[in-house]
């Protein structure tokens, strides 16, 4: 039963956070140094470990289809099968994981360490909200920075599957067939869907984290137990909330 | 008074601070089954320096904490001029400061924009005006040469006197003070003192110090209280508390070494 409660508490206070860190949006203008730091924070160090996972996992898999497909003689759809495998859920979830695992775990250290040192209780009596200033320019650069990711890991992991084409002895599809039949598959709504994904993902691991930061208490130990439990919530959540989303954007689509 | 009183005395740009009074009423604050503060009701007077003395771990500073509205009490209320300091607004209407007992510094930010982040963040002034501000409070606590540094630099004493200076460059009209003598060398403690006094006579700013200072409590309060177990045991002047014949009074303001006292002794098997 505490269990349950402390879950449902977790919850509330995330989605208050994000609520309040949404209202300082106006002051975006005024803190545009700090968005700059946390956009160079989420989108340019993440970036290289982004592109060789993504060109990894696009690789291998035109590597298991083409090895698969070559049964069915169906090796011609692997264009199609690692272009959307990559938009509709490999990119962005895997940037998603990769932001919870790189970035969320070190905003929650940080976040949770200026809470334990005092420095979140000296902001609130300066008046100055930790929501507008250490949550929301996170927020905003996650917005901004998501789609940047996700479209360089879909690109990247493309190309990943071109390359396994050209130099896979078994696999008799030239990348400019690859590409042909990705072009002919992969749509525009695929696309968006991609950066709707990555947008809420981003926006929950951030939120998450954040939170689970500011709500810590202790010492050096909490601040381990509560960058453990920022990442394993990250991931559940990413993991839950892309089956809800997918469906979502399935019935939107269709209807 | 020193020069670094003088400085002081010209500090805040403010013309006249709007003095400010803090009333608790009947607050009780329990951890789980820890009861640390028990129903203490007592008023701080518009522009009055209040010493709040007593032994470590009597929750002297989770007071602290209650009045700048960090914590809510579990029964009671604390008042800022009449308004409940747990009101979402009030900080807008009250510039309060509370000088940690740690520093509580920004650990990313240089010294000078530790001190820069309150009147950036509320557009007191221009870059060149909130410049002239900060290095003035440096200069105050003796810190001119520390603002491009940063606070994993700094000693325990010289964080204190940041912490100081960037509570000064707030110009609070309520200014909490944790420990702020503790880890400074007499002279800079005096010079601590100075200030708290001089911010009272110029500004009107109320303070409330928690210390184990005597010197201090009784050279520039106004009335002093001592606590014992989350109770007020006595509110006074400083001249009260002295010739206050209170054994827990007595006991607080004339420790006794005694080597003899059993816990000193080996056990004897």
């Amino acid at each position: 039963m505490n269990q349950i409660r402390t879950v449902l508490e977790g919850v509330g206070s995330t989605v208050q956070l994000f609520l309040r860190a949404m209202s300082y949006a106006g002051t975006l203008p005024r803190q545009f140094p700090r968005f700059i730091e946390q956009c160079y924070m989420i989108g340019y160090t993440t970036l290289p470990i982004v592109a060789i996972l993504s060109f990894f996992i696009g690789s291998v898999l035109a590597l298991q289809s083409g090895y698969s497909m070559e049964d069915f003689g169906a090796q011609q759809f692997i264009g199609s099968l690692v272009g959307l495998s990559m938009v509709r859920e490999l990119g962005p979830m895997m940037v998603a994981i990769l932001l919870a695992g790189r970035v969320g775990s070190a905003i929650t250290a940080e976040l949770a360490s200026m809470k334990v040192s005092q420095e979140i209780d000296a902001l609130i009596t300066m008046n100055i909200p930790p929501a507008r200033m250490l949550v929301m320019p996170r927020l905003a650069a996650v917005f901004v920075m998501m789609p940047v990711l996700t479209i360089i890991a879909n690109l990247v992991g493309w190309f990943g599957g071109a390359i396994i084409c050209k130099y896979t002895g078994f696999i008799a599809v030239s990348p400019e067939q690859y590409f042909a039949v990705l072009r002919e598959f992969v749509m525009f709504r695929d696309v968006f869907d991609s950066i709707v994904k990555s947008e809420v993902f981003g926006m929950v691991v951030v939120t998450v984290c954040c939170n689970i930061g500011l709500n810590t208490r202790g010492g050096s130990r909490e601040i381990g137990q509560a960058v453990t439990r920022a990442v394993v919530t990250s991931l559940i959540l990413i993991l839950v909330l892309d089956y809800f989303v997918t469906k979502l954007l399935i019935s939107l689509h269709s209807a | 008074m020193s020069a670094s009183s003088t400085s002081t005395r010209n500090f805040f740009t403010a013309e006249e601070s709007v003095p400010v009074g803090v009333s608790i009423e009947k607050v009780s604050k329990n951890y789980g089954a820890l009861e640390v503060l028990k129903d203490l009701s007592f008023a701080v007077e518009p522009g009055e320096i209040f010493v709040l003395m007593g032994p470590s771990g009597v929750g002297k500073s989770v007071l602290l904490r209650h009045v700048i509205g960090l914590e809510a009490p579990t029964s009671g209320r604390v008042l800022i001029n009449g308004h409940d300091v747990m009101e979402a607004r009030i900080r807008e209407h009250v510039r309060m400061a509370l000088v940690f007992q740690e520093g509580a510094l920004f650990n990313s930010l240089s010294v000078y924009d530790n001190l820069a982040l309150y009147p950036r963040e509320h557009r007191t002034g221009t870059e060149d005006a909130i410049r002239e501000k900060v290095m003035q409070a440096l200069k105050v606590l003796s810190l001119d040469n520390t603002a491009g540094k940063f606070p994993s630099d700094l000693s325990g004493g010289m964080k204190k006197r940041v912490a100081i200076a960037r509570a000064l460059v707030m110009e609070p009209q309520l200014l909490l003070y944790d420990e702020p003598t503790s880890e400074l060398d007499p002279v800079m403690s005096a010079t601590i003192d100075e200030i708290i006094a001089t911010l009272k006579n110029q500004y009107h700013v109320t303070s409330m110090v928690v210390s184990h200072d005597r010197d201090l409590a009784f050279s520039i309060a106004d009335r002093v209280a001592l606590m014992m177990d989350g109770a007020l045991v006595h509110v006074g002047s400083p001249d009260s508390l002295k010739q206050s014949v209170d054994p827990r009074v007595v006991d607080f303001l004339n420790p006794r070494i005694d080597l003899e006292h059993p816990r000193f002794k080996k056990n004897e098997t």
